[in-house]
């Protein structure tokens, strides 16, 4: 059945089960820390923040959006030596809004992944900026092409992504 | 009521879901302290990454190392002889800067000075990073349980890599110097200027607190000045790439990291120093003489009847040899303007690498005999049959030049020691005069 945009009423909604629940972010988090060491520009990525979106944007639950980003931006808090809930708020927020706009769209296309990565990736930073400058008290500059460039190539892997991500969906 | 929650039952979890880490994480910017205990979340996110990344880059490394020394050895023979040659060289500036670094000793001696030393290090691999370009810091495979602790410095070969900020029970989060809540004391070698060195959101390492008005050129190297009560004073932390005037009075100082903070795969951890006054009996003052005879090739030891004559007959000639004595008589020309007689007179000698003979010229304050042994090959014995050079050279003259000599290039042994090496010096302090056993009676 296709999904039309802003057809509620035929949205698909997938679930995961719990093993890909599980391991899908802990993988994307390893890969995160560990990338990084041989391949220094990795660090430009965030495939924990991919890996919320497309679980958010899969089950279309507002809830379990948010649920979901706030533990694995928890989880990813944990890995630096920043206080917890920096990585914590942003993507909480990223996976509430990705889940509700899944609702809307056509998340199965190439174009509409692509563009909801792009976006939420300058939300996420956005909030993480903002919270990391404002509670936190970290001097982050803010570099306009520096964050689209970013936001671009991890679109461009959210893309790839979550076509590996829809082996493990589940209808309900 | 209950319509209202259910209908933005949504929005209000994420609020509720949002103030709880917002309340969490102001409870954690007020409470940062020193003695800031680790939260559970940490440990278990630590705990759970952590064995992983540590067996892949156990494998990682195993198949490098199985490629590296066992299949691809190209090279090696040619790279290894360009060591030897690097390893002569660096000795013989060795030589050099250890006459300096025993005059600074002394000095140091003389106004009760203590220095740091490190005294103990714990080798660690890295074995993964934060992930995060605003968290600069990298995990490293030795925790709580092979002795490290927090604000450990760590380094490598080539300079000061970071400080240990959390430590688990087999893994520890070490932070590195270009992340913007670090902060390590330096000084600029060449003029002494003391800053703070800090890292920059964009990564970039820079030296403040150095004011507008002082002369910092490009390329000066910059090192730890020990002020942080963390790094030892003296260790390379990098070069000023870029110095201009800064938006304050301060100068904006970049400084490109000595070690590659990028590509780090193996780092030491500064697990204990130590403070001391340094003594004047801890160096062993090498000579150039000593380096350049053990880089010679070595000669068949002669028969010992032989030795004994030859040692008899030329014993008289090394009598003559004029001895000054002083406070540093390793440094005192043993003879200013060696005639070519008297050196080949004495070449002709026989000097068996006895203790005595081994070390001929202990100056006060200056290390034992035995400490110069342990430093340096032994001598080889000349024989009749050997060149006049090189019968010189296989001898520990001694020459006041013999440093300079060496820093400049110059054979030193060509001044040789006329004195013959197992004779006893009758005018020197502290000089063990125990004969040897071919000296004549």
């Amino acid at each position: 059945m296709p999904i039309t945009y802003t057809s509620g009423e035929q949205v698909e909604v997938y679930r995961f089960s719990v093993p890909a629940t599980i391991l899908i972010p802990l993988i994307a988090l390893f890969l995160q820390a560990w990338l990084p060491l041989g391949l220094h520009f990795f660090s430009i990525f965030d495939l924990p923040l991919l890996v919320t979106i497309a679980f958010a944007m899969a089950r279309r639950g507002q809830i379990s959006g948010l649920l979901t980003g706030a533990v694995i931006g928890l989880l990813q808090d944990s890995l630096t030596h920043h206080p917890i809930g920096v990585f914590g708020i942003a993507k909480t927020v990223v996976g509430y809004g990705a889940s509700s706009l899944g609702v809307k769209l056509d998340v199965e296309n190439v174009g509409t992944r692509f563009l909801v990565t792009l976006l939420f990736y300058v939300v996420h930073e956005t909030v993480y900026f903002m919270v990391a400058r404002g509670l936190v008290g970290l001097k982050l500059e803010w570099s306009w092409p520096h964050e689209l460039w970013s936001a671009l190539a991890n679109a461009l892997v959210g893309v790839a992504l979550f076509a590996v991500l829809d082996k493990f969906k589940q209808r309900t | 009521m209950e319509s209202v929650l259910g209908r933005y039952r949504n929005l209000i979890v994420l609020v509720g879901v949002l103030f709880l880490q917002v309340l969490a994480l102001a409870v954690q910017v007020k409470r940062t302290t020193e003695n800031e205990p680790t939260r559970l979340i940490r440990i278990w996110t630590v705990s759970t990454v952590t064995p992983l990344e540590k067996g892949l880059v156990s494998i990682q490394s195993g198949v490098r190392n199985l490629w590296h020394n066992y299949f691809f050895l190209r090279g090696v023979r040619a790279e290894n002889r360009e060591l030897k040659q690097e390893i002569e060289r660096l000795r013989l500036q060795q030589v050099r800067l250890s006459e300096d670094a025993e005059q600074a000793r002394r000095l140091q001696t003389l106004l009760a000075f203590k220095e740091q030393f490190i005294s103990k290090t714990v080798a660690a691999q890295v074995i993964g990073s934060s992930g995060s370009e605003q968290s600069r810091s990298i995990y490293i495979d030795k925790g709580a349980h092979d002795g490290i602790a927090p604000d450990m410095a760590v380094i490598t070969a080539d300079g000061i890599v970071g400080k240990v900020m959390r430590v688990f029970r087999s893994t520890s989060l070490v932070l590195l110097i270009d992340d913007q809540t670090s902060g390590v004391g330096a000084i600029l070698a060449k003029s002494r200027l003391q800053g703070v060195l800090h890292g920059r959101p964009s990564g970039e390492v820079v030296l403040e607190k150095i004011m507008n008005d002082e002369p910092v050129q490009a390329g000066e190297p910059v090192l730890t000045s020990g002020g942080d009560q963390i790094f030892p004073k003296g260790l390379p932390v990098g070069t000023v790439s870029k110095a201009s005037k800064g938006s304050e009075s301060f100068l904006d100082i970049r400084v490109r990291p000595a070690a590659n903070l990028s590509k780090l795969e193996e780092v030491l951890v500064i697990a204990q120093k130590e403070e001391r006054a340094p003594s004047l009996s801890q160096t062993a003052p090498v000579r150039a003489v000593d380096v350049l005879a053990g880089r010679l090739p070595s000669v068949p030891d002669k028969p010992a009847t032989e030795d004994a004559n030859k040692t008899g007959t030329t014993a008289n000639s090394n009598q003559t040899t004029p001895q000054t004595v002083g406070t540093r008589p390793a440094k005192t020309p043993a003879v200013g303007s060696t005639a070519p007689q008297s050196a080949q007179g004495s070449a002709e000698l026989t000097p068996k690498p006895t203790p005595t003979n081994a070390a001929p010229n202990k100056s006060v304050g200056n290390a034992s005999p035995s400490s110069n042994q342990s430093v340096l090959p032994a001598p080889p014995s000349p024989s009749n049959n050997t060149t006049p050079s090189n019968r010189l050279l296989s001898r520990k003259p001694t020459t006041s030049a013999a440093p300079n000599n060496a820093a400049n290039g110059m054979p030193s042994a060509a001044k040789p020691d006329q004195r013959k090496p197992d004779q006893p010096k009758q005018d020197q302090p502290g000089q063990d005069q125990t004969p040897s056993e071919d000296k004549p009676q």
